[in-house]
């Protein structure tokens, strides 16, 4: 091994340029502790302030480093470490907005529990530097250090009231079973390049495709078995970040008893970050995988791991009493409608993922606003029933929990419709029988998730009032809660401003696609 | 010279003995050095491999799962004690708030 003559060149300012994002919110994170030190007692939610200003302009350089290189997407850095591409630019985007949205509900609900402290705004923006690095990583190494700065972070996050004996429950549960996903994502790893010998998910794509080329076996032996071997363990790893099923018994677990405004940020962040890292993970690297003759490659197994997923998920839901806990069976099943797009491998799946994560995270922090409004002092809050007579006593909030409601279903005029048009549309379009079935469980799934859906509204409209008790709104909550409904809304009217963001994240993934071979034949 | 098989088979057992020590130890630390020793079956696979190919990417990635192991050791830890804070038992079968 002579390394010091085949170093490359150090990484030039060009590369530190593109991760700026990250490094800027990197900064901000690190800010946001010593502005809690700072702060006296009782002023401590001025860091939630700090830190959506740091978003803001971490926000404004994504747009930027978009601008500077709109036209010569994708671009590469570190070495191959991060590529930025729509993929990744629409993501981040992602990201943000559910940060964003989760300090703004956080402030009002930590008042309550009389745990204001600055560390929580600062673990959400670590938690999101890593899931921005999930999304720009196009290295096995770069994927696992990302995730595990997101997984940490959440774990602590999970566990953030120490002194309530649920959260600590929780926090355990969830460390357990992530830390135990993680293990068997990186032994599927080092399967991986021990079978390819690389760790870029680009080269791997190549060598994989070198041994299967022209459907004939390149050199001595079968790496296929083994390569079967890595993808499900990795598969495993990655469906356990989503809580697809079977991998999804910590979800209602950790939903019910991590503090709720965590409850929110966890159902959409990381969720989306696992998504993003599903589809660099098998469209850009082991995308020769996706259909193997005579072997299951990963389309078959994702579309039975699918079709579980919806239907355990809408099933769970119907029985439970716990909104919050309902609401984690809903996300299971919302997890199981977002994968048919990955799975149906055309642009309008491509496009139907983005635009049902975008529309999904509005809706559930929207949801969830509601949920931490019915939160008081002596009051949990988190039965079905206590959401009794909402109408009667707060017209506007019962509405816009509504509109959450009826999008979670995928009511027509709401965006909620939209984004499952796309992904069902994708599999009836891409012409296999086998994904035209799937499609069928999709829309039975959506009918039985009516049936809880609508619980909510008998709830809030029918049922009498219970108690008098005001809800606690602050008047940040009262403008994420409208800002969230009239998106639903408006993208469900007039979509096309979202899809034409989507399609720049869909474009990335099937121009790779396009190019891989192995898989034009197909 | 050890072939690379071996390594590979010591791995894999490894990986196998931490994974049932985890569903089967009902002790939270326990569990933990279970979950240390998935992790470290891994490193030896990525170490192994990346010998028998002559590279430095293997040993690389094990650095820096070391550096993630050892902040995870941290976490995990202060999680058993918030949790011991509260319930003076480090038994998980006696966490049941949340049913499953």
């Amino acid at each position: 091994m002579n390394l010091l003559f085949e170093l490359p060149p150090l990484p030039t300012l060009r590369d530190t340029m593109l991760i700026v994002p990250e490094l800027m919110l990197t900064l901000f994170a690190c800010a946001a502790l010593v502005v809690d030190i700072a702060l006296p007692r009782g002023k401590k939610s001025l860091t939630a302030w700090f830190c959506l200003v740091g978003i803001g302009f971490v926000a404004l350089a994504l747009v930027q480093q978009y601008t500077l290189n709109a036209d010569k997407l994708p671009v590469d850095a570190f070495y191959q470490m991060a590529r930025i591409d729509g993929l990744s630019l629409v993501f981040r985007g992602i990201f943000l907005l559910a940060a964003a949205l989760s300090i703004v509900l956080s402030v009002k609900y930590l008042d309550v529990e009389n745990e204001q402290r600055g560390e929580y705004y600062a673990l959400i923006l670590f938690a999101t530097t890593g899931m921005m690095f999930m999304a720009i990583g196009s290295d096995l190494i770069s994927i696992y250090i990302g995730l595990e700065l997101m997984a940490l972070t959440v774990y602590v996050l999970v566990g953030y009231l120490k002194r309530n004996e649920r959260s600590n429950e929780a926090a355990m549960k969830y460390f357990f079973m992530g830390i135990f996903s993680s293990a068997v994502l990186l032994y599927g790893m080092s399967i991986l390049y021990g079978v390819t010998g690389r760790t870029n998910l680009g080269q791997i794509s190549e060598a994989i495709a070198g041994y299967t080329q022209n459907g004939q076996l390149q050199g001595e032996g079968d790496p296929r078995m083994m390569l079967i071997l890595a993808l499900v363990l990795i598969g495993a790893g990655l469906l356990f970040k989503i809580a697809a099923v079977p991998f999804h018994m910590w979800a209602p677990d950790a939903y019910e008893g991590a503090p709720t405004s965590v409850t929110a940020f966890m159902s959409v962040g990381p969720k989306a970050a696992a998504y993003v890292l599903l589809a660099r993970v098998l469209l850009f690297g082991l995308g020769p995988l996706r259909d193997m003759e005579g072997l299951p490659g990963w389309s078959i197994m994702l579309g039975v791991v699918a079709a579980l997923t919806m239907t355990v998920g809408n099933i769970g839901a119907v029985t439970q009493e716990n909104i919050k806990r309902m609401l984690a069976y809903s996300s299971i099943a919302q997890a199981g409608y977002i994968m048919l797009g990955v799975l149906a491998g055309t642009q309008m799946g491509y496009r139907g993922v983005v635009f049902h994560l975008v529309i999904y995270t509005l809706m559930n922090t929207g949801a969830f606003t509601v949920i931490i409004s019915l939160h008081r002092k002596g009051i949990i809050g988190e039965k079905v029933d206590d959401l009794n007579g909402l109408f009667a006593k707060a017209p506007g909030v019962a509405v816009m929990m509504l509109v959450f409601m009826l999008s979670l279903a995928g009511i027509p005029t709401t965006a909620g419709f939209i984004g499952k048009y796309f992904l069902f549309g994708s599999l009836i379009q891409s012409g296999k029988p086998w994904m035209v079935y799937l499609a069928v469980i999709a829309v039975v799934n959506t009918a039985i998730s009516f049936y809880y859906y609508a619980r909510f509204i008998r709830a809030m409209f029918l049922n009498p009032l219970k108690e008098e008790a005001p809800l606690t709104l602050s008047q940040p909550m009262r403008v994420t809660m409208a800002v969230s409904a009239v998106l639903v809304m408006l993208f469900g009217i007039y979509p096309q401003p979202l899809i034409k963001v989507a399609d720049l994240a869909a474009k990335s993934i099937s121009t790779v696609y396009a190019q891989a071979s192995g898989i034009a034949s197909n | 010279m050890v072939p690379l098989s071996w390594y590979l088979a010591l791995s894999a057992v490894l990986f196998t003995l931490g994974a049932v020590g985890v569903f089967l130890k009902r002790n939270i630390i326990s569990m933990l050095l279970c979950l240390e020793l998935m992790l470290n079956a891994a490193n030896l696979a990525f170490i192994a491999f990346s010998s028998f190919f002559g590279q430095v990417e293997g040993q690389l990635f094990v650095f820096l799962v070391m550096t993630v192991a050892a902040a995870e050791a941290g976490v995990g830890l202060a999680i058993v004690i918030a949790v011991f804070r509260n319930r003076e038992t480090l038994d998980v079968d006696e966490s049941n708030l949340l049913k499953l």
